[in-house]
């Protein structure tokens, strides 16, 4: 295990490495800055500006008009992701002559892509023509990923704000951030990726003749342009059905690492950048330090649990320990070129992000390493979490921290100056309470109903009871990873997807799940930075509660663990822990 | 509401504009310079045997009969355009049988030619479903294994065929990351080309 633990090491190490300049970066995108490609870039940054008739330095939004472009904004993609999913039949580039998938299916896809959540009722390529993965899904892919970190952006400048109501302008922030951080990272990757063997072509599928002269058709298609937003957005949608674990979208052990870092890489750096924004690093640290931590412990877990293997496999009378030239450990639904280790970091880091892209198989973890993506998203995806949102929804827990801790010693809280108000604290609560209540509510609705238990796949047992609790706490935290026996979309494999139907129950309950528990907190969040933006700030003083030292990051964590525990504690027993605990099959 | 005409407008333009710039400029450029410059990886780093395609180095296939080496177990038949997972889950009944019986069968498979060989000996990649279902790996304890048969089917001696196996395989990336893994279909066709079956 010494090897597994070094890669770990070594990638956290790298990622660590990347959080401050990048972090710097993100904050001079941010504020209007210049920054290197300022040259290149600017012109087209005016160019987009005089299109969009926008002047963001001049129009500043108070958080109601902030709120009401990304609204529009967003509607009018859902409309467009929409159609552009419901004519596929009409559109080119489509060399597999595939129907577009029926309504309530498409409901779900457009919803899940529109929230950055990337949910996967479909397989990619028995569904879905090149047009519709690039034109439809892959925009929505940098647009999305955009949207989250825009509301980031305005949240930092609430709270740092000094004076004035303004929260800065959507457009501006749309345009800089797609500009400047995603479009070129996600050139630079997707040619890194295609170098490396991820497919980028426009061709028909091939039909090969094997070796032993078989026939084995293999998908083509433009992946790597589509994998790496997918990953640095914090998407996770594959183009290929099984994700990150197909060959062609991830094709080996460095291409695993590079994927895992175009994760990480926005979501740590963010840390930063908001240490930056509000004038003390220390305070960034804080919150990175606090994530950091649920996401080693995650990692670790995950990995010896997964080391381990599975009660099927003992029982079968199969080996798990390592021998000379094999690692051991429950390889089922996992590929070799990733082992054991980097599975299981891939797997911490793409639930604890909000991502949701894995590079093996949910269903097939151990109880234990199953519980670790649960916990992850329990934690409402707040360590690191997705770009932009993570933090967001990360800043309502220390501001839940700082009340609980102002309580506990009788002084008005206060967070960087600002006073924590009953208002704010009101809007916290229920920004911080949105997500656990939608995943709780449309589970329980699911697995009580006949027909939500149409889409089970494992039944009525322990692993039929994760599968639906998974898919609907993955859709209310917008990370899209799943138990993927779950469906949505019967899809027989006829030509052109013939025969293929929706199963609406899912496809609706889950589409509104996926719009509620993205844009509410949304607006919660908003309105928090327009009411702290507004006021002024108060010097500390000796009895101010401080929040960039270890006791805080204690807090913070506790508060996490507390209201993640509380709520979904039960529920997880119930599944994965279950499984964990028990030696026999079922 | 104020201004909703305008955030209508600048949206409408927005949608289209990030569309054809993000849907349609940044794919079809990258495919172009994907294909310009790194042609063979980015059209699916096919390999060829006796002058023909016979597959990809990326994606397993399958292999059947004595004198070659088996890629992992797949659920999906080694699909390379319908993907899905096993699921198999951790105290799953069927998977404890698949297991059950993909153990016998590879012991009984490669015993004869490895006396040594018994179900404690046997890696776990051999006999659990991959991930993508068309795995090109395996692991190296289960090519030395299976070159004690190809080498005896073959009349290769063991020594020879241990070398090819130590030649096809894959390290980790950057010496780091990943587990190393065996080649299947590289190896059977550095097979076929040093001693062909007919």
């Amino acid at each position: 295990m010494v090897e597994g633990y070094v890669q770990i090491a070594i990638f956290f190490a790298v990622v660590l490495a990347v959080v401050k300049p990048l972090g710097i970066y993100m904050a001079r995108v941010f504020q209007g800055e210049r920054v290197f490609l300022t040259p290149v870039l600017g012109p087209v940054e005016r160019g987009a500006y005089r299109l969009f008739r926008v002047r963001p330095k001049e129009e500043g939004q108070d958080w109601k008009q902030y709120a009401k472009s990304l609204v529009v904004f967003s509607l009018l993609f859902w409309i467009a992701l929409y159609l552009i999913l419901r004519t596929q039949g009409l559109d080119p580039w489509n060399p597999q002559g595939f129907h577009s998938a029926p309504w309530d299916v498409s409901f779900n896809t457009t919803s899940s892509f529109l929230t950055n959540t990337n949910w996967q009722y479909y397989g990619g390529e028995v569904t879905l023509s090149y047009f519709a993965q690039m034109f439809g899904l892959a925009v929505q892919n940098f647009v999305s990923a955009a949207v989250g970190i825009a509301v980031l952006a305005a949240l930092i400048r609430g709270i740092a704000a000094r004076s004035g109501r303004s929260l800065g302008n959507f457009w501006g922030d749309l345009v800089r951030i797609i500009l400047y951080l995603l479009l070129p990272v996600a050139i630079i990757a997707a040619l890194v990726l295609a170098s490396q063997g991820v497919i980028q072509n426009l061709s028909d599928y091939s039909v090969i003749h094997t070796l032993q002269g078989g026939t084995q058709v293999l998908g083509q298609g433009p992946v790597a342009s589509q994998e790496a937003i997918k990953l640095f957005g914090t998407n996770g949608g594959g183009f290929f059905n099984v994700n990150s674990s197909f060959p062609f979208e991830n094709p080996s052990g460095f291409t695993n690492v590079v994927e895992m870092f175009l994760i990480l890489s926005i979501p740590a750096s963010l840390t930063y950048t908001y240490g930056r924004m509000v004038g003390s690093q220390r305070q960034g640290w804080a919150i990175f330090s606090a994530m950091a931590i649920l996401l080693v412990a995650g990692t670790v877990v995950a990995y010896m649990a997964e080391q381990h293997g599975t009660p099927a496999q003992h029982l079968a009378g199969l080996h798990t320990h390592a021998m000379s030239g094999s690692t051991g450990g429950n390889m089922e639904g996992k590929e070799q070129r990733f082992g054991i280790a980097s599975s299981s970091v891939f797997t911490a880091v793409t639930t604890a992000t909000s991502t949701g892209a894995v590079n093996s198989a949910f269903e097939s973890l151990t109880g234990i390493g199953g519980a670790v993506p649960f916990v992850n998203l329990g934690f409402s995806e707040v360590v690191f979490g997705g770009v932009g949102a993570g933090l967001y929804s990360m800043l309502l827990y220390a501001i839940l921290a700082v009340f609980i801790g102002g309580l506990m010693v009788g002084r008005t809280p206060e967070y960087l100056g600002k006073k924590i108000g009953a208002r704010e604290i009101k809007l916290v609560a229920l920004g911080v309470l949105v997500t656990p209540f939608t995943a709780l509510l449309s589970a329980g609705l699911a697995a009580a109903t006949p027909a939500g238990t149409r889409s089970l796949y494992a039944g009525f047992s322990p692993q039929g009871f994760s599968e639906n609790l998974y898919a609907y706490l993955s859709q209310a935290n917008n990370n899209g990873s799943a138990w993927a026996g779950y469906t949505g979309f019967v899809q027989p494999h006829g030509p052109g997807n013939v025969g293929a139907h929706g199963i609406s129950f899912a496809d609706l309950l889950g589409g509104l799940v996926l719009v509620g528990a993205r844009f509410l907190p949304i607006l919660f969040v908003l309105a928090i930075a327009g009411a702290l933006a507004g006021k002024k700030v108060s010097p500390a003083g000796l009895g101010t509660m401080r929040t960039d030292n270890p006791t805080f990051v204690f807090l913070l964590l506790g508060i996490i663990v507390l209201v993640g525990a509380l709520t979904f504690f039960p529920a997880i027993l119930l599944g994965p822990v279950a499984q964990g605990l028990s030696g026999r099959v079922f | 509401m104020r201004g909703l005409g305008k955030d209508l407008r600048t949206g409408l333009i927005a949608v289209v504009a990030m569309t054809i710039v993000l849907g349609l400029g940044y794919p079809l450029a990258i495919t172009g310079l994907s294909q310009v410059f790194f042609h063979g990886a980015a059209n699916g780093s096919l390999v060829k045997f006796d002058g023909k395609v016979v597959g990809s180095r990326l994606i397993g296939q399958e292999f059947k009969g004595k004198a070659f080496f088996h890629s992992r177990p797949s659920a999906t038949e080694y699909s390379g355009d319908a993907t899905f997972f096993a699921n198999v889950g951790p105290n799953s009944k069927e998977g404890r049988e698949e297991v059950r019986e993909n153990l016998a069968a590879y012991v009984r498979e490669n015993r004869p030619w490895d006396k040594a060989l018994t179900k404690d000996g046997v890696p776990v990649d051999a006999v659990t479903n991959s991930a993508s279902g068309v795995d090109p790996q395996i692991s190296e304890a289960n090519a030395q294994i299976q070159a004690h048969r190809v080498a005896g089917v073959r009349g290769l001696p063991l020594g020879e065929v241990e070398s090819m196996v130590d030649d096809a395989v894959e390290g980790r990336g950057l010496g780091v990351f990943g587990e190393p893994g065996v080649n299947v279909l590289e190896l059977n066709i550095a097979l076929e080309e040093k001693a062909p079956l007919k």
